[in-house]
């Protein structure tokens, strides 16, 4: 009845006492990237899996590509690409034997596998590297064979889990513009990642995720806007400063965040009416940089700076 | 399986010399060694009667050790089975595509000790043929063991106790190197429940003939024992697979 992709409603995941999703409710519109922003923990993760069926939820309902879950979840499998968080290639064996085997378990028809192989190393530039062990592949090299993995049969989803954590920002850049593609070229993206600006490049709408449910949705600039405004101000000073400026803003009740050595005070725009409006701020703050706001403000307004 | 099925294209050499090795120093240190002390058993030759028995050992280390260290290893180390369950397989299509191709292996390596005892003087015979096919339901039910044990060890070095508190007495008391007829009555029901024994029996009767009706009995435990571990082993990694 929807033309979701993924449809979850109040979905609930229990591992004994810690519940990793709690009455999630998502829907991810077909043919764009979704990005699943979180900390750790959040339960991104499990989200994943209960869209696999490789985790079984204990309440709610799931639906993707309009098979309800876990009752179709072969069909789901079967038309959707899953890139994982964790390296779980074969390493003993080569890049073309490892698409073949994947080609055969999606159920590519035999006679067309070795284009659905070929698709698929072209993709993931590896062509050149068809025939080498995984083992001998460079980090970024397994995560591309990775992602072609997942693609192999051509999916009309692909779910990223992390796809570029620990990788460095050329093999990143290099990730990044292969999911641009395959949202251009159609494909719906759910993209997992606490990589704030990775979330700000690719998605076209993110989910922010805290303690296993969904407390902020949009596009990123709607989601800067609305809860860190246009500007912040960012005051630097020694920590005896900064804990006074910390008190201060909470007194005003200014929306503020320590930013490592400053203080970010967001909805910086509405501090300089203020300050028309007669306050010194000048007395109390001394001065500080005003930059634009980014999802990063937003997230940490959002899910707060504490970490568990 | 293809999975497996690459992957043994490259380790074939290793598991063949380690499956063929094995039971050839068996018999020969059995064979040779008591074989010069013993020279019949229950009428037996006794190199005949330890390369028949060996055939369950051969196919026993074929299949149980396999079923535990591959399924550990690609579960937990490699993540592998993570990686396939995202595919439209299932768990149950998994584990039975895994203990197949290691069955169908066992079987295969259960020929060896025959071979080897045919160089020793046992003599060749039609009922050898249906050795691969006993091998393959001891190797069925003994790698879906090695699953069920994988499934519920806590760390790879959890099989050392299964090895020795498990495998071992199973195949010494199989009447593989000696009758059981021999054990006190306690011993001998608890040898009677292993189906090993039961696989030393029916390819003894294969081989060196003739076959009778107590080898249906012989038959119908190893096909109870390998459809019950099977099931069994499917429950238990199941459960572990899928959160």
């Amino acid at each position: 009845m929807t033309d979701s992709a993924i449809s979850l409603r109040g979905a609930v995941k229990r591992f004994g006492d810690i519940t990793a999703v709690d009455g999630l409710d998502l829907e991810v519109p077909t043919g764009i990237c979704f990005g699943l922003l979180g900390p750790n923990g959040a339960g991104k993760s499990t989200t994943m899996r209960l869209l696999t069926a490789q985790a079984l939820a204990d309440a709610g309902e799931i639906e993707v590509l309009g098979h309800s879950l876990p009752g179709e979840s072969k069909q789901a499998r079967m038309a959707m690409g899953v890139v994982p968080q964790l390296d779980n290639l074969d390493v003993e064996l080569t890049c073309r034997q490892i698409l073949t085997v994947f080609a055969r378990l999606y159920r590519v028809p035999s006679a067309g596998r070795p284009a659905a192989v070929q698709r698929a190393l072209e993709i993931a530039n590896l062509v050149p590297r068809a025939d080498t062990i995984v083992r001998e592949l460079s980090g970024g090299m397994r995560r591309r064979l990775l992602v072609a993995r997942g693609l192999i049969h051509n999916p009309r989803l692909v779910l990223l889990d992390e796809p570029t954590v620990g990788l460095d920002p050329q093999v990143r850049q290099e990730l990044w513009s292969l999911i641009d593609t395959l949202r251009s070229s159609g494909v719906t993206v759910l993209m997992s990642t606490h990589y704030i600006e990775e979330a700000e490049r690719l998605a076209d709408i993110v989910a922010v995720m805290s303690f296993g449910r969904v407390i902020a949705q949009g596009s990123p600039a709607e989601l800067v806007l609305a809860h860190a405004g246009r500007e912040v101000l960012e005051v630097y000073g020694p920590p005896p400063e900064l804990a006074r400026i910390d008190e201060l803003a909470t007194e005003r009740g200014w929306s503020h965040r320590r930013s490592g050595p400053a203080v970010a005070i967001l909805h910086a725009e509405s501090l300089n009416g203020e300050a028309r409006n007669g306050e010194s701020l000048t007395d109390e703050l001394p001065s500080g940089v005003t930059r634009p706001a980014n999802l990063e403000d937003a997230f940490v307004a959002l899910t707060g700076e504490l970490i568990e | 399986m293809s999975r497996d099925i690459v992957i043994f294209g490259r380790y074939w050499p290793s598991t063949t010399f380690s499956s063929i090795v094995q039971p050839t120093i068996y018999l020969l240190a059995f064979g040779l060694g008591i074989g010069s002390l013993v020279s019949h058993v229950n009428h037996v030759d006794y190199v005949q009667y330890v390369a028949t028995g060996v055939v369950a050992t051969a196919v026993l280390f074929a299949s149980a050790f396999p079923g535990m260290f591959n399924t550990f290893v690609r579960w937990q180390f490699q993540r592998t089975y993570d990686a396939m369950l995202a595919t439209p397989l299932d768990v149950e299509e998994l584990i039975t595509a895994e203990t197949l191709w290691i069955s169908l292996r066992a079987g295969v390596y259960g020929m060896a000790p025959l071979l080897v005892g045919i160089a020793f003087g046992l003599s060749p015979s039609w009922g050898m043929l249906l050795v691969p096919f006993i091998g393959f339901i001891t190797g069925f039910g003994f790698a879906s063991f090695g699953v069920v044990i994988a499934a519920v060890a806590k760390t790879i070095d959890n099989f050392n106790y299964v090895t020795s508190a498990v495998l071992t007495p199973m195949f010494l008391v199989a009447g593989t190197f000696f009758p059981i007829s021999t054990f006190p009555p306690l011993l001998h029901l608890i040898a009677e429940l292993n189906p090993l024994y039961h696989c030393v029996q029916l390819v003894r009767d294969a081989v060196l003939g003739p076959l009778g009706v107590a080898d249906i009995g012989h038959l119908a435990v190893l096909l109870g024992w390998a459809l019950l571990m099977w099931r069994l082993a499917i429950v238990l990694l199941g459960r572990r697979l899928i959160d």
